[in-house]
């Protein structure tokens, strides 16, 4: 099982909010693959897929805030 | 087989006057030149047919237009993934699209959008005009307190730490009047040119050379014109 993590996106920079997911629960992934879109002040950030696997849990819909640090993702590599 | 690594210098591409869908094309094929190494950074310097863009952060509501407006106005419509609410380009506004791999410099998004705004300031010191940061907002702007109006925009996207997007300035004040189709950035805000501030023309070529030096200035890389 691997954690997606939000990680430190730079200074200053506590939360973020997350704007598009790239698959749902169940779905295959591979590692490095775009997972999910996230959106703080001006930017928008994509978080890659930090394993291959199946996307097992997603504990934040699109549009929620989110902390840095916080999991957003499980994936489930076996 | 020996490899040979890109040299670490900025290769820029004027598109001139280019329609927006064609440009992000441009941005995703030196984006992918980036990101496979073949090239250090890419700066894209356009200036688009009237367009508006929505941000992922755009609300429709934000675009004030009339379907009758758009199509007398010839104003095309396009939703993006960058960051931010909607914009409008128009032929005398300046963008710069900055392809730039963040790994070799900061992970920072912070720190790159205040380093585009910084660009933008000291162009505008270089022509005797004052830009400000107003804060919790991005972007650049001038005037007194109280009154200040929008000159430059900055709206970007991130993937795999490379940027794509970035910033627009108004340069002519033709512009300003297509601005009245949109609350800008979701915003009830005042937008002005650099015409209108310098009082004069200003050739969109002398505005290139001054923002190449800059952005050489703050990423301390030389920039490299493929084209001119």
């Amino acid at each position: 099982m691997t954690n997606v993590v939000l990680p430190e996106l730079g200074e200053g920079i506590e939360k973020a909010t997350i704007s598009y997911w790239y698959f749902n629960p169940g779905e295959r992934v591979t590692e490095k693959e775009d997972l999910v879109e996230i959106t703080t002040d001006k930017a928008t950030f994509n978080l890659p897929c930090p394993a291959s696997g199946i996307v097992s849990e997603i504990f934040f819909h699109e549009g929620d805030s989110v902390n840095i640090g916080e999991i957003l993702a499980v994936i489930d590599e076996g | 087989m020996m490899i040979t690594k890109p040299v670490s210098v900025f290769e820029a591409l004027d598109l001139g006057l280019i329609d927006f869908k064609k440009a992000l094309e441009a941005q995703k094929e030196a984006y992918s030149r980036v990101k496979n190494g073949e090239q250090f950074c890419a700066l894209i310097f356009c200036r688009h047919h009237p367009v508006i863009t929505l941000g992922r952060s755009s609300s429709r509501k934000n675009i004030l237009a009339t379907e009758a407006d758009l199509i007398s106005g010839g104003i095309e419509v396009c939703e993006t993934e960058r960051g931010g609410d909607v914009t409008y380009h128009g032929p005398g506004s300046m963008n710069v699209y900055p392809i730039i791999n963040l790994k070799f410099f900061k992970k920072d998004i912070h720190w790159f959008l205040r380093t585009l705004e910084e660009i933008v300031i000291n162009l505008l010191s270089d022509l005797r005009i004052k830009g400000l940061r107003l804060t919790g907002l991005t972007g650049v702007w001038t005037g007194i307190a109280g009154e200040e109006k929008k000159i430059a925009s900055i709206g970007i996207t991130i993937r795999h730490w490379i940027t794509l997007h970035g910033l627009s300035i108004i340069i002519k004040e033709a512009d300003l009047k297509k601005f009245q189709y949109i609350r800008p950035c979701g915003m009830d805000i005042k937008m002005t040119s650099l015409e209108t501030l310098l009082g004069r023309n200003i050739e969109m070529e002398e505005i290139k050379e001054i923002l190449i030096r800059k952005f050489e200035a703050e990423f301390t890389r030389h920039v490299n014109m493929v084209n001119s």
